[in-house]
């Protein structure tokens, strides 16, 4: 047995003899930091729902029909006619979340440990670029079921166009291909979500570990354990504080892989819409032009980015403002690398004054969610009795909104003016045991 | 720590145990995927047995009904076609139906549990075009000995009129009998055994 | 939505207020909405529910409501009920065992009587919620304005008669007095003249109603219960063992 493997082993290497050396440069003999903690499990695990999602979503096309007539009936028809169809739906579903929760988790664990800095800004640039796609992917993703929902979504979504100046109502028109969200838009969405976004999402992802990989990973301390001692019991020429990706990074990334499945299996088989956080109630009804929903809200990962929309008031006669500052809020993540300044990377070094802005700005964040999911207006009134929602909302909102932004400004200023008081970053990877 | 001696056996026991665990699993997670693929509850209530009413169907008629979305012929005989099919058994290829293509109580003369109702699924045996019905008993342009049968468009595969194939055609075998039974004397079920309609 | 399903809603919102506000936890509700919900109480697993549920349905539902993505087939594998007790109680339409449960009422003549057609049920619960459909089927009275005699509390001026009444009995509404500028509302609903049923068996009878509505929303909720503590279960054994070997391939990392 062992002979057959090395034989075709042998085979292939004398056709490709560039296999193996790749093999052993991103896996056996890519040498990590052997310090990794909980927030280095969600790179593999968003790969690991990136593969679900391919896989679950190709058997949904196979019974999923992209027509305004039949696409709610066919979701249906998944739901009940196709064997095991609900449990690939749900799978495809709850994925579509998972993987905005491994992804925003894995972001800030760049943003926390100084990974986008140099030299790893293209790194950090790609994966900007990735969550772009992803959320374009998961904005047409929800159009398809063409539930209620999914055509007023599209509808307001859209509609952000065309708050542009000159082109906005034809642009408008143009992504539709009708003057409402119809046939023609969902054929369009369906072949950019199944073809095109998952194609350029692999070709992406395959960049980001490749520049990952050029550089070497970041790791808590935030130390380049290139530049430490060399010599490890692996390799003599290899960091002393790295160690083969695989197999102690393989193994130790299934532990999360375990950990993530079992979360999405609760969530699959007991309780799938999450409370309508991750399937909405009202994309049980059919997509109907005349019944508009009692609160159209996007799913929860855009709430943050969309309650920016909602804060924003129209002035100068236009609405372009907020749509202006929702695209914003999420461009100046990509200016991460220039405008944290500090040439340390790892929280664990930085000042105070960096320390709390960073809370701050991840409570904005959710503070913006709860407002785009409606969660304020149903809680104010609760707390606070008979008073004018909208009015305190508002005030709620735009205090976020600016904390939101606030955090960029402070953030390049108090790294570039040199306020910041930094602590000493050790040589080599702090190791616990 | 650094003197821990690292036991090979312990770890390839548990490597071992964990790739078969998740191998079950792999292997489990894939059924529902393949299992996905079996007809639908849709495809199966279309397949659902068919009951027709013949009492529309004239002598020397053919009445074509769907089931499981393949044209079943039925056919109300007369006497002389009936008396027709025992002159051409010399020129078929399989004239007592011995070849599994029907039902036991399919396997006669006439191919059919009563001799004058033929229930056949009219699909030419040899690439699976549907063949036309020329009942009469009279010369066709193909054929200027004609008594009554089916002629394949497709290839030209000739069939009597109770779909057993003529020799020096295309068409291997007899064409296929589905099962079916009377409910009454003028309604037919088809898709259901008589035993199992009891 | 299912109790669990508004539990698990408000579970989250807490989390992301306590987050946002970094004050306290939510209240276990919120108030709004012209009345509050009553809990259903509904539960899929409960198969004799579901019979009871399916046999009202069938008697004083179908004659308007289509449920046009479930079929005969399914609802008595899932119901424990057989063929013949299937077609011969629940099927007046002369559909075949495979085919879905479609009411005989022609959908223009439905529209005529109606102002509009009476809508399909095979996704209610999935869209309001157990809770809703309970507190709605509940929440009928008498109403001398309404052009069909019958107002509803939880949708007013639904454009619906209330076909359970000689089960429920009639309810008449309780005014609250108008205050200036607003008019008159509903305080609260009194049974007015008794049905067959006492108030609890009716109460037993629209619970197991919106069970089987329940089900009808997604019979895959069945399977999703069966299977889901199995693979769970696989799961964790799989982490602990993934666990294992990581401490021990760990034991070479100083």
């Amino acid at each position: 047995m062992a002979n057959v493997f090395s034989n075709i082993g042998a085979w292939v290497t004398e056709r490709a003899p560039g296999m193996m050396p790749m093999y052993r440069a991103h896996m056996t003999e890519y040498y990590a930091p052997k310090n990794f903690n909980l927030w280095y499990y969600f790179g593999s695990l968003a790969l690991l729902v990136l593969v679900s999602q391919i896989v679950t979503g190709i058997f949904l096309t196979m019974n999923y029909n992209p027509s305004a007539a039949g696409a709610f009936d066919s979701v249906q028809y998944i739901m009940r006619d196709v064997e095991w169809g609900w449990l690939i739906r749900y799978m495809h579903t709850t994925g579509a979340s998972l993987f905005f929760v491994v992804v925003f988790l894995h972001m800030f664990r760049g943003i926390m440990y100084g990974s986008f800095k140099k030299p790893r800004e293209l790194v950090w640039l790609l994966g900007m670029l990735i969550f772009l796609a992803l959320m374009a992917e998961a904005f047409m993703g929800y159009v398809l079921p063409w539930g209620n929902m999914s055509f007023w979504g599209a509808k307001v979504i859209i509609s952000l166009f065309g708050t542009i100046p000159y082109i906005g109502n034809s642009l408008v028109d143009w992504i539709m291909g009708d003057f409402l969200p119809g046939d023609a838009t969902l054929n369009r969405f369906f072949a950019l979500h199944v073809i095109a976004l998952p194609l350029v999402l692999l070709l992406l992802v395959v960049l980001h570990i490749a520049a990952l990989h050029e550089v070497g990973s970041n790791n808590p301390d935030g130390v380049e354990i290139k530049k430490g001692p060399k010599g490890n019991r692996w390799d003599a020429l290899k960091p002393a504080d790295g160690i083969p990706f695989h197999p102690y990074y393989t193994v130790k990334d299934l532990v999360g892989v375990g950990a993530l499945l079992l979360i999405a299996a609760f969530i699959i088989f007991f309780a799938p819409t999450l409370g309508g956080w991750f399937l909405e109630p009202d994309n049980a009804i059919p997509a109907n032009n005349l019944l508009t929903p009692a609160e159209i809200k996007p799913m929860w990962y855009f709430t943050p980015f969309y309650a920016i929309v909602r804060m924003i008031p129209s002035f100068l006669g236009s609405a372009v403002w907020g749509v202006l500052a929702m695209f914003g809020s999420i461009v100046v993540l990509f200016l991460f690398p220039w405008l944290d300044r500090t040439k340390v990377k790892s929280i664990r070094y930085r000042g105070t004054g960096y320390k709390v802005a960073l809370g701050v700005w991840v409570l904005a964040f959710f503070g913006l969610g709860a407002v785009g999911a409606g969660v304020t207006a149903e809680v104010i009134p609760a707390w606070f009795g008979n008073v004018d929602v909208t009015t305190w909302e508002n005030l709620f909102g735009r205090l976020m909104t600016l904390l939101y932004f606030g955090f960029f400004a402070f953030l390049w200023a108090y790294t570039h003016f040199g306020w910041e008081k930094t602590k000493p970053v050790p040589d080599r990877v702090t190791t616990h045991d | 720590m650094a003197n821990e001696v690292v036991d090979r056996g312990r770890r390839r026991f548990l490597t071992a145990t964990t790739a078969v665990v998740g191998g079950i699993g792999i292997v489990s997670a894939a059924v529902p995927f393949i299992k996905s693929w079996e007809p639908s509850a849709r495809a199966k209530a279309a397949g659902a047995p068919v009951t027709q009413s013949l009492k529309k169907v004239e002598k020397g008629q053919q009445l074509i009904v769907g089931w499981r979305s393949l044209p079943v012929f039925i056919v109300n005989r007369t006497p002389a076609q009936l008396a027709q099919l025992p002159k051409e058994d010399p020129l078929l290829v399989d004239p007592k139906s011995e070849v599994e293509q029907q039902p036991k109580y399919a396997q006669n003369e006439t191919r059919s549990i009563k001799p004058e109702w033929l229930v056949m699924i009219g699909i030419c045996t040899h690439l699976g075009c549907v063949p036309d019905f020329y009942g009469e008993i009279k010369p066709e342009p193909f054929d200027p000995n004609w008594k009554g049968g089916y002629y394949c468009p497709c290839h030209h595969s000739r069939y009597d009129i109770a779909g057993r194939v003529y020799k020096n055609v295309p068409a291997p075998k007899n064409m296929q009998i589905p099962p079916y039974h009377f409910v009454d004397d003028m309604t037919v079920q088809i898709g259901v055994d008589p035993k199992e309609a009891g | 939505m299912t109790k669990a399903q508004t539990t698990m809603k408000h579970f989250l919102s807490g989390i992301a207020l306590a987050l946002g506000l970094l004050v306290g936890s939510l209240p276990a509700h919120a108030e709004g909405g012209p009345a509050a919900l009553m809990k259903s109480g509904a539960d899929v697993r409960d198969q004799a529910s579901l019979q009871r549920g399916a046999r009202l349905f069938f008697n004083y539902c179908i004659g308007c409501h289509s449920l046009k993505y479930m079929r005969y087939s399914r609802m008595a594998e899932d119901l424990g009920l057989t063929e013949k007790e299937v077609m011969q109680n629940f099927n007046f339409t002369g559909a075949n065992f495979g085919d879905p449960v479609i009411s005989h009422m022609p959908a223009k003549l439905a529209k005529t009587w109606f102002g509009k057609a009476p809508p399909d049920l095979s996704l209610e619960v999935e869209a309001k919620g157990a809770d809703w459909v309970y507190t709605y089927l509940n929440s009928f009275y008498l109403d001398p304005h309404s052009p069909i005699g019958w107002n509803n509390t939880a949708l007013p001026n639904a454009a619906m008669p209330f076909p359970l009444w000689e089960l429920q009995g009639m309810q008449a509404a309780v005014m609250k007095p108008a205050k200036d500028g607003e008019s008159a509302a509903v305080q609260k609903l009194v049974l007015s003249q008794p049905g067959k049923m006492t108030p609890a068996q009716f109460q037993q009878a629209t619970r197991d109603l919106t069970s089987f509505l329940q089900y009808v929303s997604e019979p895959a909720a069945l399977q999703r219960h069966h299977y889901g503590i199995w693979v769970i279960l696989f799961l964790v054994l799989l982490t602990f063992l993934f666990a294992l070997v990581k401490k021990e391939y760990w034991k070479d990392v100083h």
